[in-house]
Parts: structure tokens; C-alpha cells; sequence
């Protein structure tokens, strides 16, 4: 029963290489093919070079930079793309994607534009091969066979280059939104303030607190002022992680005001009943540090005061 | 594992030096309310710094602690809880409400000489 099953399966087995050998040439063929291709595109370099660079520009592409540029750009990659077409590798090339990536990207070039590029780039050169070969109908097929798969894996690690440095960009800006949005600031001995601007999350508001914890250890503080004038809107779940950092700074010995809950924000809270009554608030910043300050025991005085009062 | 109890003049430092039982802590809690009698103590400082663990039972027995020894005439203090163990303990609701806390021992001193300070001008 096994073996009549398994048979036909090994038929298609058998087949299955003989199909891709017509129609992908192994390495050893499309070598010379290959170097045939590579001389040609050498010897057409500038007349191809001018093609693709008018073509970008009249397709409107790369409108970010100007026709020089783009002209110096299509040079050297015509030579990495030519390159990795005769060596077969790509790590040249990719190294120049990475490096192409991290000069335009700043620049506002999108993706669609270096893919377009790319393809473009494609078409110029299966163009100067279908006039080359427009006699020997064989012959252009081989080359095409040869060309198609190194062309599409180049525009591949292109497009691939390009897109994982701006993933790696956007990585780095999220760790910098990151480190930016919770500063936990020393205004005077004793005393931090926090500032929050703009939304929390329960992953924000759980870093935030412990940044808070540990700057409260380190800086070894006794009052905090948490400002949440930036604070766009509060939910139940927003106002409770407040309550549980108030709660968990209290723990280790230091005293939370929060300030600067606007009118919509109170009327949220009292609407959706959170219990509030363990937090100390004050109106503004200024009313905070004040607080602040005589918790701490120290009076501001200005200096005419001083001077009058010696 | 037995908790060292300290006498600092008025005052009585019980420094947690590791992990401790259920067990332990309640005798660490009769031995604290024993010895606030003992030494006519004013205040107690409990020194949880070596403690990277707060579980219920262990923030029962310090409340339970803090209000026995208040009935016996004694502040208590908690010193030294470690950012991380504050955070899981909000997180699991145990807020030691009502219980004073310090950030090290150093402040917790400070804290217990201001409290008998105030005493003090009360008294007057």
C-alpha cells in the first residue's frame, strides 16, 4: 500500500529538476553569459548612465535632488550594479545601498522612489540588451536568463537596503522619543520635578515610574512634582498608574503633588470617580514648587526683602 | 534566621539582613513589641533594604508593627524599600498605607527626631 502511494510521488521528484534545469541556467552556464552581458554594459556605460538619469528625471522621481546629483548618484550605482552583476556578490552593493539609504533618506526620498529607481535602472538596461540581441532571437533569450535573476536580486537588496535603514531609523527615534519623554529634572536639593507631555500608555507610564523610583534613590529626594499640564487626556486607566507612582514614591519616603490638571481633566476624573483623595494637587507648576519648597523648609524671599529685613 | 535588634538611643533599628519566613517575621514582631517595652523606646526603624522580595504577609506584620507600637507609645518607620519592590508592591496593592516611610536609615532617623521634636512643642 506504502509503495504505490510513494511512487508517483517519486516520479514527480524525478521531473521536477529536469523542469528547472530548462529553465534556469546553472552557474556554470550563464558565467560566460554573464561576462558577456558586464563587457557590454561597460562599453555603453555613459550612453546608458545619460538614459537612466533622463528617464528618473522625466518620470519625476528623486524631485528631492537635483539633476547633478541624481546624475552622480546614477554613475555610481550603475558601477556597484554593474559590479555585482560580474562578481555575483552583493555585499558591495548592499554596503552602498546601506550608505545611498543613509544620505537620502534625511533628504525626504521615499521608498517608492529608490524602488522605482531600481526598476527603472531594470528596464534601461533589458532595453540596450533587446537592441543589442534584436537579431539572434536564441541568443537574447539566454542572455535574458542570465540577466533576469541577477537583476531582480539586485533591485532586491536594494530596496531591501533601503528599507531597513529606515527601520533603523525609526528604531532609534522611538528609543530617543523614548529617553526624551520622561526627564526627571532637579531643581533643588531635595526636590525633582517630572513633567509629562503628551499621552500614557500603560508602557509609558510603567517606565515612567520606574525612572522615578531610581531617581528618587540617587538624587535621594523628599518631594516630587509631577506636572501633567501636557497631559492631553486621562482615563480611569491613566489616573490609577498616577496613583499607584504616588503611592509606590511614597514608599520609599518621598512626597508627591501632582499640578497642572486642567478643568477637563478634573471634571473627568471626578466623573469617572477615581480616588483621588490620597494624591496632594496644586493648581499650577509654580503653586507645586512652592509647596514644594516649604515642605522642604525653604522660604523664597526676594533680595529687596532680604536686604530690608537685615 | 534571627533579625539583629539595635538600640540607638531612643530609638530601636531592626536591620533585615536577608529573606525571611513567615515565622521569622512574627517573631521579629513579638521581639519588636517586647523590646519597645523594654527600653522605653520612642521609635522603631525597620531597615528592609536587603529585602528584594514584599510579599502580603510580610507588609501585614510590618503595619501590624507599626500600629502595635504606636499603642505602645513608639513611632515605627520603614527605611530602605528598593525602587523594584515598591513598584510590585503598588502593583499588587499593598501601599502600606497609613505606615511612615523613609528612604535609608539616615532619613528615617531624621524623620523620628522631627517627630519627637513636634511631640516636644506639643508638650510645652
Amino acid at each position: 500500500m506504502t509503495t504505490k502511494e510513494v511512487t508517483p510521488a517519486k516520479g514527480i521528484v524525478r521531473i521536477s529538476p529536469m523542469l528547472s534545469a530548462q529553465h534556469l541556467p546553472s552557474r556554470e552556464d550563464t558565467a560566460p553569459l554573464l561576462a558577456e552581458l558586464v563587457s557590454h554594459l561597460r562599453e555603453s556605460r555613459t550612453q546608458l548612465r545619460e538614459e537612466w538619469a533622463r528617464r528618473i528625471t522625466l518620470t519625476q522621481l528623486l524631485t528631492a535632488m537635483s539633476e547633478d546629483e541624481i546624475f552622480a548618484e546614477a554613475t555610481s550605482v550603475y558601477d556597484n550594479y554593474v559590479e555585482a552583476l560580474a562578481t555575483g556578490t552583493f555585499e558591495a552593493l548592499q554596503a552602498y545601498a546601506r550608505n545611498l539609504s543613509e544620505r537620502i533618506i534625511p533628504r525626504g526620498v521615499e521608498t517608492h522612489e529608490v524602488v522605482g529607481i531600481v526598476l527603472l535602472l531594470r528596464d534601461v538596461l533589458a532595453r540596450s540588451l533587446f537592441a543589442k540581441y534584436h537579431e539572434d532571437f536564441t541568443q537574447l533569450n539566454r542572455i535574458l536568463d542570465a540577466y533576469e535573476p541577477a537583476a531582480n536580486r539586485i533591485a532586491n537588496t536594494v530596496a531591501v537596503g533601503f528599507v531597513q535603514e529606515r527601520e533603523r531609523i525609526i528604531l532609534q527615534q522611538q528609543e530617543a522619543i523614548r529617553e526624551l519623554s520622561t526627564p526627571v529634572l532637579q531643581v533643588r536639593e531635595r526636590l525633582l520635578i517630572l513633567p509629562i507631555i503628551g499621552v500614557i500608555d500603560p508602557h509609558r507610564a510603567r517606565q515612567l515610574t520606574e525612572q522615578l523610583l531610581r531617581a528618587i534613590r540617587t538624587n535621594r529626594a523628599k518631594v516630587v512634582v509631577i506636572d501633567i499640564t501636557g497631559v492631553a487626556a486621562m482615563d480611569a486607566n491613566v489616573a490609577n498608574h498616577l496613583v499607584q507612582t504616588v503611592e509606590a514614591a511614597r514608599l520609599l519616603g518621598a512626597t508627591v503633588i501632582v499640578t497642572g490638571l486642567s478643568p477637563e481633566i478634573a471634571q473627568t476624573l471626578v466623573t469617572i470617580g477615581v480616588d483621588l483623595s490620597e494624591m496632594a494637587t496644586v493648581g499650577d507648576l509654580q503653586g507645586g514648587i512652592e509647596e514644594a519648597e516649604r515642605l522642604l523648609g525653604y522660604k523664597v524671599l526676594p533680595l529687596t526683602d532680604v536686604t530690608t529685613q537685615n | 534566621m534571627e533579625v539583629p535588634i539595635l538600640k540607638q538611643g531612643q530609638y530601636l533599628i531592626a536591620s533585615i539582613q536577608s529573606a525571611l519566613t513567615d515565622a521569622d517575621l512574627s517573631e521579629l514582631r513579638e521581639a519588636l513589641i517586647a523590646k519597645v517595652g523594654h527600653y522605653r523606646a520612642r521609635g522603631v526603624i525597620v531597615d528592609v533594604t536587603a529585602l528584594d522580595v514584599m510579599d502580603s504577609f510580610a507588609v501585614r506584620t510590618l503595619r501590624d508593627v507599626t500600629h502595635m507600637a504606636r499603642l505602645r507609645g513608639s513611632e515605627t518607620v520603614i527605611v530602605g524599600i528598593q525602587p523594584e519592590v515598591a513598584f510590585a508592591m503598588v502593583q499588587l496593592g499593598l501601599t502600606l498605607k497609613g505606615v511612615a516611610t523613609a528612604l535609608d536609615l539616615e532619613e528615617g532617623l531624621a524623620f523620628l527626631n522631627q517627630r519627637s521634636r513636634e511631640r516636644n512643642d506639643h508638650g510645652r
